[in-house]
Parts: C-alpha cells; sequence; structure tokens
C-alpha cells in the first residue's frame, strides 16, 4: 500500500499497484501494435512497387491500420492515464464528447470525396455543360 | 423528510466532497485534453477532407525516407519509427515516475522525470532534424510552364505529384533555362562533375543530367506542406511545452516541494498531460506517415 496521503477532496483512495507489471505489460503491447502497424506500412509500401495495386486490399490494410492505432489509443488512455482507474460518471464525461468524432470523420470525409468526385466530372469541361441548354432551346424555338 | 440526514452522507454536488473523487486539478486537467483532443481532430480531420478531396496525394514512402547519416539511402518508415519508440517510451517512463510518486519515492521520481525529460528532448532533435530535410531538401519537379525546376518541401511547394514520364522529362529538359539547368546538376550527387559543370555548355549539361537518370514529379497539392508543418509543429510546440513543465516538475520534486505538501498529484497531472502528447502522435504517425 502507499503511504500516499492525497488532497482533502478525495475521501477515498483506490490502492495503487504495488509493482510495475501492468506499466511493462502495456508497454510491450504498444510496441507489438507499432511493429504490426509498420509490417502492414511496409508491406503497403511493396504493393505499390510494381502495377497499381487492388484498391480494396490497400483500403483493407489501411483500415486495419487505423483499427490498431485506436487499440494503442484505448491502451495509452486506460492503463498509462489511469482513466480506467477513476470513477464510472468521470469516465463518461470524457469519453461520450469524443463519440462526437464518429460523425466528424465521417461528414468531412464524405464531403472530401464528393468534392473529388465534382472535380473530376467538371473540370475542365464548363462550354460542353453551358452547350446544352442553348441547344434544348433553340429545339423548342423551332416547335 | 430527514434532510440533516442526507446533507451529512451523501450532498455530492453542494461542496465539501468531489463528485467524481478527484481532485479538481486532475478533473480539469482531464477536460482541457478533452478540448485539446479537438483541435487536433479537428486540424487532422481538416487534413483529411482535402486529402480525399484530390486525385494524388504525396507518398509518405517517398517524402519520409531518410535516415539521418544515412545518406540517400531509401528508408521508409525507419526514422518514424524510431520517434514514435522515443516517445513511447518516455511515455512509459513517466507513468514510471508516477508510479515511483504513489510511493513517495522521491529518488525514484527524480530518477524516471529525467528520463521523460531526456526522451521529450529526444524527440524534439529528431522532428528538427525532419523539418530541416524536408525544408532544404531538393527535388526535381516538372513547373507549370514546361520546364524543370528544383524545389524544397515547404507550405508553399510540395514536390511529390505524380511521376512525370520518361519522354515529358527529355522534352522538358530541353525547353528548361540554362539556370535551372545548373541548379539541377548541382543536385546530382552521382557525378563527380559538380564542380565544373558551370564551364558546361547548355547541351552537355542537358547531357549529364539525362546520363544521371533523373526522376521528375508533377508538383503535388500545394496543402501538403501546410498540413504536414501546421500539425507536426502543434504537435511539437506541445511536445516542447510538456518538456518544460516536465523540467518544472523534476526541479519542485529535487526541491523536495512535493514531500512537504505530502502526495505527487502534480507528477500525475503533467504525467496526463505527457501522455496527451503521445496520444496525439499515435494519431499524427497514422495519418501523415502509415496511410
Amino acid at each position: 500500500m502507499s503511504a500516499q496521503s492525497s488532497s482533502p477532496e478525495i475521501t477515498f483512495q483506490a490502492p495503487h499497484a504495488g509493482n510495475t507489471k501492468r506499466i511493462w505489460r502495456t508497454f510491450w503491447v504498444l510496441s507489438i501494435l507499432t511493429i504490426i502497424e509498420l509490417a502492414i506500412g511496409l508491406l503497403l509500401y511493396n504493393m505499390h512497387k510494381g502495377e497499381a495495386p487492388n484498391a480494396t486490399l490497400v483500403l483493407a490494410f489501411k483500415g486495419m491500420v487505423c483499427i490498431l492505432t485506436l487499440a494503442k489509443a484505448y491502451y495509452i488512455v486506460s492503463v498509462f492515464m489511469h482513466l480506467g482507474d477513476e470513477i464510472r460518471n468521470m469516465i463518461m464525461t470524457i469519453v461520450v464528447p469524443l463519440m462526437l468524432f464518429i460523425w466528424f470523420i465521417a461528414a468531412f470525409l464524405w464531403d472530401g470525396n464528393s468534392w473529388k468526385n465534382l472535380r473530376n466530372r467538371y473540370n475542365g469541361k464548363p462550354q460542353e455543360i453551358e452547350k446544352v441548354t442553348p441547344a434544348a432551346k433553340e429545339k423548342g424555338a423551332k416547335d | 423528510m430527514d434532510t440533516a440526514a442526507v446533507q451529512q452522507g451523501t450532498k455530492w454536488w453542494s461542496g465539501g466532497r468531489s463528485p467524481f473523487n478527484a481532485s479538481y486539478g486532475k478533473v480539469m486537467m482531464w477536460y482541457f485534453l478533452m478540448s485539446d483532443a479537438f483541435t487536433f481532430g479537428a486540424f487532422l480531420i481538416s487534413y483529411g477532407t482535402i486529402r480525399f478531396s484530390v486525385n494524388d496525394w504525396a507518398d509518405p514512402n517517398k517524402v519520409f525516407n531518410s535516415f539521418p547519416l544515412a545518406g540517400h539511402a531509401n528508408l521508409p518508415l525507419a526514422f518514424v519509427s524510431l520517434m514514435t519508440f522515443i516517445l513511447i517510451a518516455s511515455s512509459v517512463t513517466m507513468v514510471l515516475a508516477v508510479h515511483e510518486g504513489h510511493h513517495m519515492n522521491r529518488k525514484g521520481v527524480e530518477k524516471y522525470m529525467l528520463w521523460t525529460i531526456i526522451g521529450g528532448a529526444a524527440f524534439l532533435s529528431c522532428q528538427a532534424w525532419e523539418w530541416t530535410h524536408l525544408l532544404t531538401g531538393e527535388h526535381i519537379a516538372l513547373l507549370d510552364n514546361g520546364t524543370l525546376s528544383v524545389l524544397p518541401t515547404t507550405v508553399k511547394s510540395n514536390p511529390w505529384g505524380t511521376e512525370v514520364h520518361h519522354e515529358a522529362l527529355l522534352t522538358a529538359l530541353q525547353n528548361t533555362p540554362r539556370i535551372q539547368l545548373l541548379e539541377i546538376a548541382g543536385t546530382l550527387h552521382e557525378t563527380g562533375a559538380n564542380h565544373n559543370v558551370a564551364a558546361l555548355s547548355d547541351a552537355e549539361l542537358i547531357r549529364t543530367i539525362e546520363a544521371a537518370g533523373i526522376h521528375a514529379n508533377n508538383p503535388g497539392p500545394i496543402a501538403f506542406g501546410g498540413y504536414f508543418f501546421g500539425i507536426t509543429g502543434f504537435h511539437g510546440f506541445h511536445v516542447f511545452s510538456g518538456v518544460v513543465i516536465n523540467v518544472v516538475m523534476y526541479i519542485k520534486t529535487k526541491l523536495g516541494h512535493f514531500d512537504q505538501r505530502g502526495h505527487y498529484e502534480m507528477i500525475e497531472k503533467a504525467g496526463l498531460y505527457w501522455h496527451f502528447v503521445d496520444l496525439v502522435w499515435v494519431f499524427v504517425f497514422l495519418c501523415f506517415y502509415l496511410i
């Protein structure tokens, strides 16, 4: 047990870990996850060397790296920052607002992708679009 | 109603008791970090939006492929892995310092805080090298006017677009004025001719450059440099302020302030900030270097 007498605001002190086993275990988890990420990164690098790789496969590997990153973030926040040891309501006041990121990411990336599609569709051909309307009008005038 | 009994035992929110059984400082540090997470999140999502909106983005394996003292060896991911492991290691020493603080072990806190500070300084040095390398690095790019030139990676220029085909490269070389040819010849490391390129005629210069088998890219989206330097710079600023906070904590530990106070909670709060810096790097590493 610790000899700590904490600030008066704290009425109950959860017993602190006696040894550093959990910290070192988390260190190894983070290192191994990083090494797996790097392995996937190198795999992607080698896939891009020859002809254009399968886009779905590339996306799948990138998705895997994102999931591994979220796992790393969970370990850092929960163990290193001791958020996992706090009171549940405290955890919720931090985690629930961060849920907004799900929508932020989906909406903005969707928007970016839409820009790309619009640009690819219309860039360099504004005249074609202008021609369509007068042609239709001419036809209507003749009738 | 027996209000007196309620007041004595469970008047949770009206003072006298912390609702989360945590100190004010620690709860507020968490809320600060949450707001900071939104700031970083906004930057990274903005970067993602722009990256999704263009057809070609800079390939990180080409941009970040060098290592200090390794010359021009092609080492994708190597240097950034080193930076990532430095930050993970300094996060571990920080959490060990917090652990020693729980046990009121001043010598242990001092030792691990010192290692954390060293880790932070090492990370900042790595970043300084990387920025210098990008800002001063010279890469051959095909300009809009059909000539070849040498561009660094800055907030205003991005030489990392799609690769120029060989025929287009040779045509552009013929159109390139002498001053740009000399610049390009200056970047050729294989030829030992660097000292006398100025003496060569234009045709000879073009032949030398062709013989060196150069590659050139189209300029990439201008936003790349701004996002890269902006976001890694903002993160680097957090690392720097984290190191300053850790130095202050180290000095206060050495002076015995926390022993007098009876607890090492300040180390915990500094630790929260430091781990947050590591947390952000995990995402910066993902967004700029891995995918």
